[in-house]
């Protein structure tokens, strides 16, 4: 693939505006101001911006549990984001649904997930309603190599492959679901095999090359567009937080931890390749890095000056004809 | 209207073809329809009549209920088809945890327009995993409508509803009713949801009933009036949301109420109304509120275990004498 150098930079603000967000996350819920539970996709920058740089505005996109770079990579609002992380009236879902609930149908974003796999039947429907109409779109489901060993994802990828949906399925192997490392619960290394078995195209990529996990996406969303079906892609990566955060973490080393993050880091891998191409120059990178700290730094006064939905919107938006929480009478 | 006598599954059937017609959104989906038109023939002439949009999908519950979901939130109005509703446990979270709850989390940014069609109930001899009535626990979960149609004439005008709606609906439908036969309007109607039917006028008891029960309740009304008591009928049709109205005029009236359904009774849907009805007509009430339901064990196989474990005419007469000190 032929990208330019404005292309090229366009990812690269996007993995650092990943960083930065997820960043200013853990820092606000450390703080004790992002109320719940968060899980952050640090390290995982260049599988979500990979992907979705191949996406149209029209297309879908199912995340998980640890969405908020598909999110932006998709195209989200940082100011709707933030304000939602914060429980704010002005977050995407009003505060009803907080880090793992964030969607954005309005860019195709179906949902962040709490349920693990649980994107994936979502996903199936959203390809089979593109059959439906007759149009171009694909829809890409993120799900990791802990979902993958869930039922649903057995039934979704059979029938995507029987019926041809465009789809794309997209693993992020980051190592480790929750507490138990990928080699104690998954049966193979490269998840990719697993395709064979629904007679669909497979490919394992270095998931922290934002490059590598591009070409896939884009062969994949290609073969998707001309109706010819499925891609399942494996992007290898690694998970630089705990699960959540205050993951204690006492399931691994520093030493495996640090290991990926000195010499893997997704941003850093990319960063150098944009000098030694002379895409860019340190200093220009630099830049992207200060320009994106401005921006979210709007994002979290926009969020902190919001104000809390009232406790009685609690009972809104639950049906289109509403009952109040159900009650009619 | 113009009326003639059709079963319930053509009643079913005849609203399907007028919706399908009407917005070519619609589609249906689940196990093995095409080739039998619906096991129960309720999809009679469809497969012919609209190619492509009733559709077999592999064994899988989930992808199914998913594909409904997805679709829903992407511009189509599916029906998912359950097969037996027993099997609403293979996908209970693409159910509960997530088409009921989508519109609510994205702070209601989309629709649901999608109906989960159940076939449910005993008496076929069909044992504990094809026999179940599960209505209540989609009552308790908030995001999702439940409606539970008698009569064909009600399924006619239930399921066009259903279909117009924007939200999720759960509608079951008793398996012994699909041949039932009744009145049924042959021009288009709709029959609103959450409102319900006096479907017989007393003044000495209410029933309350939805689905098989109202048969049950039609019989034991029969045998009452020999004995002097004159029972009144409210087919609830929709359980969420309630018809709370039609139920408060029937008891201010009676002062008696008798729930019935077929579903198990402990944490049944009685249960709910129970205590809707105590808690907003405590001084309409001369007798403690009855329930009849099934007995508390999984639907056993054998007909005479089954038989005995099922609320009959009988316990309907029985609790109203009880309520009426009769």
């Amino acid at each position: 693939m032929a990208e330019d150098a404005k292309d090229l930079l366009g990812f690269y603000r996007t993995m650092v505006m990943v960083r930065q967000f997820e960043t200013m996350a853990a820092e606000y819920f450390a703080a004790g101001e992002i109320p719940g539970f968060i899980h952050l996709s640090i390290g995982q920058e260049a599988s979500s911006v990979g992907v979705c740089s191949c996406l149209r505005p029209d297309d879908y996109v199912a995340t998980t549990h640890r969405g908020h770079g598909h999110m932006i990579a998709k195209g989200a609002d940082l100011n709707k984001m933030t304000a939602e992380l914060f429980g704010k009236k002005t977050g995407y879902c009003k505060g009803k649904g907080g880090s793992m609930h964030i969607a954005d149908f309005s860019i195709g974003i179906l949902g962040a997930n709490g349920v693990v796999a649980g994107g994936l039947p979502i996903t199936a429907g959203a390809g089979f309603s593109i059959k439906m109409r007759k149009t171009d779109q694909v829809a890409v489901c993120f799900f990791g190599d802990g979902a993958s060993n869930r039922g649903p994802v057995h039934e979704v990828m059979n029938m995507a492959s029987v019926w041809k949906l465009p789809i794309l399925f997209v693993v992020e192997n980051n190592q480790w679901a929750s507490t138990t490392p990928q080699t104690a619960s998954g049966s193979v290394r490269d998840l990719s095999i697993r395709a064979a078995g629904y007679n669909m195209p497979g490919v394992s990529v270095d998931g922290n090359d934002v490059l590598a996990v591009r070409q896939a996406a884009q062969k994949a969303v290609e073969r998707a567009r001309k109706g010819d079906g499925p891609t399942f892609i494996e992007n290898k990566t690694y998970r630089i937080r705990g699960h959540f955060e205050g993951d204690p973490q006492k399931y691994r080393t520093e030493a495996e931890v640090d290991e990926w993050q000195k010499e893997k880091d997704p941003i850093d891998l990319f960063s150098r390749y944009l000098v030694k191409h002379k895409k860019s120059t340190k200093k220009g990178l630099e830049k992207i890095w200060a320009d994106a700290a401005i921006e979210l730094d709007k994002a979290v006064t926009f969020a902190k000056e919001s104000p809390f939905p009232e406790p009685e919107e609690a009972l809104e938006d639950l049906f289109v004809t509403d009952f109040k929480g159900g009650s009619p009478s | 209207m113009k009326e003639r006598i059709i079963s319930a599954s053509a009643a079913l059937a005849e609203a399907l073809h007028e919706e399908m017609t009407r917005d070519e959104r619609i589609f249906i989906i689940g196990e093995d329809l095409v080739s039998h038109e619906g096991i129960f023939g309720q999809f009679k002439g469809l497969p012919q009549k609209f190619p492509g949009r009733v559709i077999d999908a592999p064994i899988s519950e989930s992808a199914i209920a998913g594909v409904g979901l997805g679709s829903a939130l992407t511009g189509m109005r599916p029906i998912v088809d359950m097969h037996f509703s027993d099997f609403v446990t293979c996908c209970m979270d693409e159910l509960c945890n997530q088409a009921a709850k989508i519109r609510y989390m994205s702070g209601g940014q989309v629709t649901v327009p999608m109906v989960i069609w159940c076939p449910d109930g005993a008496g076929l001899r069909a044992a504990a995993q094809h026999s179940q009535s599960l209505e209540a626990w989609f009552v308790h979960t908030p995001g999702l409508k439940v409606v539970v149609p008698s009569e064909p004439a009600d399924v006619k005008g239930l399921i066009k509803s259903a279909l117009r709606d924007d939200d999720p609906v759960m509608f079951f439908q008793h398996k012994q009713l699909f041949a039932r036969q009744g009145h049924v309007p042959e021009e288009p109607y709709l029959i609103p949801l959450g409102q319900a039917a006096v479907k017989r006028e007393g003044k000495d008891v209410t029933l309350l009933c939805y689905g098989s029960s109202y048969y049950l309740c039609q019989e034991a009304a029969r045998v009452l009036a020999d004995l002097k008591i004159d029972a009144e009928i409210v087919d609830l049709r929709t359980l969420k949301p309630l018809d709370m109205e039609t139920v408060a005029q029937s008891i201010r009236k009676t002062n008696r109420a008798v729930i019935v359904h077929e579903a198990c009774l402990t944490g049944g849907y009685g249960a709910e109304l129970a205590a809707r009805i105590q808690e907003e007509l405590f001084d309409y009430l001369d007798a403690p509120i009855k329930r009849v339901a099934a007995r508390d064990v999984p639907i056993p196989f054998s007909p005479g275990l089954e038989d005995y474990c099922l609320p009959k005419v009988s316990d309907v007469v029985a609790a109203v004498q009880a309520v009426t000190y009769k």
